[in-house]
């Protein structure tokens, strides 16, 4: 294991392909996401977004090139050492994916039970604080599927965050949200990220929720990067691509 | 034509090998430190104890019709006292360990193909996985474990409840005792009879457990496919538990050639 660097980005992606089959869903894409930064992937459905944030956290394996996480290259690691690395990412699933066999706060808890010596009251404890942060602080007995949409996610966020990762992957986090409950998810990574030292990987189509939590935003059209840059850049690029995409939606 | 024939050989020797990988690393996994302890308690207890009303009901008309059936063969030779033993013998060797295999293979199977192919198609087994859980062992290797352990003992249950069962048609028919029936059924009933064929059905709760949570893993497009996963978890592990029946018990006879004799 080598010693991190003070600059070093929190997650790198070094000239990564992946294919299905015949259909190639990411073409050597290289990035960095510097820590503690707002990161944005934007793009149409299908061009890659969610391929991108699998491979961080290895639920997908690049078939070439190579992914980094601080100093450590996940898409190489198993077993204990990739348990480690994993502990340092929060991710918060597109449909939430709470695990529905169990209660909202035992959610919450299941990666503090599963990661850390805690007692049980203590457990709970931490779990109810963490759903308290996302509104949802009465919840802890309730079971997923008594849950909304929106309170879904929330639940799902806390979960993400049960360990204090300082990295957070979001996958869509306004996808199949009403937009005053998708503003207050935004609200809550906002949040976040005004905290500092959380650095947050957010995959979107919403460009309004793109240009608040966004430092670098990345843009992906099958499989490859056509721009990256602040909005404002985006907003400038001559390449008709970005310009569609950037002048489709007004919200923001 | 011959195309499509060969591509859906090639496809079924495909996932024939990957269920034997599957099954292999489940095996080798569940004697490897870390163990999931609790997670396997609770699945002894969602798939075994639970599983148990219905092997204890299903047993008893077992018995019954078993009882019947006897009653009206033996009759003939005026051999009724054999009744208890003959009914014993078939529901310890065979008829109580099948049974019980068939009918665990539908509601055990069923429910782990259901259950973890809902989970994959809703990102659960992701969501482990991300929350740095080795999916595999918490999920896969605690049901197989869960399985090899609850099957010998609900097919005990089954062979107590058929006896049960055989007792209730013959009390009903000569008013025989309990006592007497017992003693009946366990004069010729040897441990020779017992442990060999309580001992296959590991394997079969092996077979299902390991074919039920591989198609439930592999579960693909929605919905749609929880539900074939499910009913293909319930085909395939009957069907392997049927097929495995016929060399298990060639290699029990083998073993034991006393189990063969009457």
């Amino acid at each position: 294991m080598r010693i991190a660097r003070a600059s070093e980005p929190a997650v790198r992606l070094d000239r990564v392909s992946k294919a299905f089959g015949t259909r190639c869903v990411l073409d050597d894409v290289s990035f960095e996401v510097p820590a503690g930064s707002g990161f944005v992937i934007l793009g149409r459905s299908g061009t890659g977004k969610s391929v991108t944030l699998r491979h961080i956290v290895r639920l997908m394996t690049p078939d070439r090139g190579r992914v980094f996480v601080g100093a450590d290259e996940i898409s190489g690691l198993s077993g204990a050492e990739l348990s480690r690395v994993r502990r340092t990412i929060g991710f918060l699933f597109q449909n939430a994916a709470l695990f529905d066999s169990i209660s909202v706060g035992e959610n919450v808890a299941f990666p503090l039970r599963r990661h850390t010596p805690l007692s049980d009251r203590e457990v709970r404890e931490r779990a109810t604080a963490k759903l308290e942060a996302v509104g949802l602080g009465s919840e802890y007995d309730t079971m997923p599927a008594a849950l909304s949409g929106g309170m879904r996610k929330r639940a799902g966020l806390a979960r993400a965050l049960a360990l204090d990762p300082p990295i957070l992957l979001v996958d869509e986090p306004s996808a199949g949200l009403d937009p005053i409950t998708a503003d207050e998810i935004d609200e809550l990574l906002l949040g976040l990220k005004e905290r500092g030292g959380t650095t947050l990987i957010l995959v979107t189509h919403d460009l309004a929720s793109a240009r608040r939590l966004g430092d670098t935003l990345l843009m992906l059209h099958e499989g490859r990067i056509v721009a990256q840059g602040t909005s404002a850049d985006l907003e400038r690029s001559s390449d008709p691509l970005v310009r569609s995409f950037m002048s489709s939606q007004h919200s923001g | 034509m011959a195309g499509h024939l060969y591509d859906s050989a090639i496809g079924l020797l495909t996932a024939a090998g990957d269920l034997a990988v599957f099954a292999f690393r489940a095996a080798r996994e569940a004697f490897i430190p870390p163990f999931e302890f609790r997670e396997t308690v609770r699945q002894i207890y969602e798939l075994g104890l639970r599983s148990a009303p219905l092997i204890l009901v299903s047993g008893l008309a077992v018995g019954v019709v078993l009882s019947m059936h006897t009653r009206a063969s033996l009759e003939r030779f005026g051999a009724e006292s054999m009744i208890p033993a003959g009914l014993a013998i078939a529901l310890v060797r065979e008829t109580g360990p099948l049974t019980a295999g068939l009918l665990l293979s539908g509601r055990i199977g069923a429910g782990i193909g259901a259950e973890l192919g809902a989970m994959k198609v809703t990102e659960q087994i992701d969501a482990l996985e991300a929350t740095a859980v080795d999916s595999f062992r918490y999920l896969v290797v605690t049901r197989v474990v869960a399985c090899v352990i609850a099957l010998p003992i609900l097919t005990t249950l089954m062979n107590f409840s058929g006896m049960l069962g055989g007792f209730i048609a013959e009390t009903i028919a000569t008013g025989m005792s309990l006592r007497l029936y017992f003693n009946r059924a366990f004069s010729i009933i040897d441990l020779v009879d017992y442990v060999p064929a309580t001992i296959k059905t590991m394997v079969f709760g092996f077979i299902i457990a390991t074919i039920s949570a591989y198609l439930g893993v592999k579960t693909e497009s929605g919905t749609e496919g929880v539900g074939r996963a499910s009913t293909r978890a319930v085909v395939f592990s009957s069907v392997g538990i049927i097929v495995a029946n016929v060399i298990l018990v060639r290699l029990i006879f083998f073993i034991f050639p006393k189990a063969a004799g009457g």
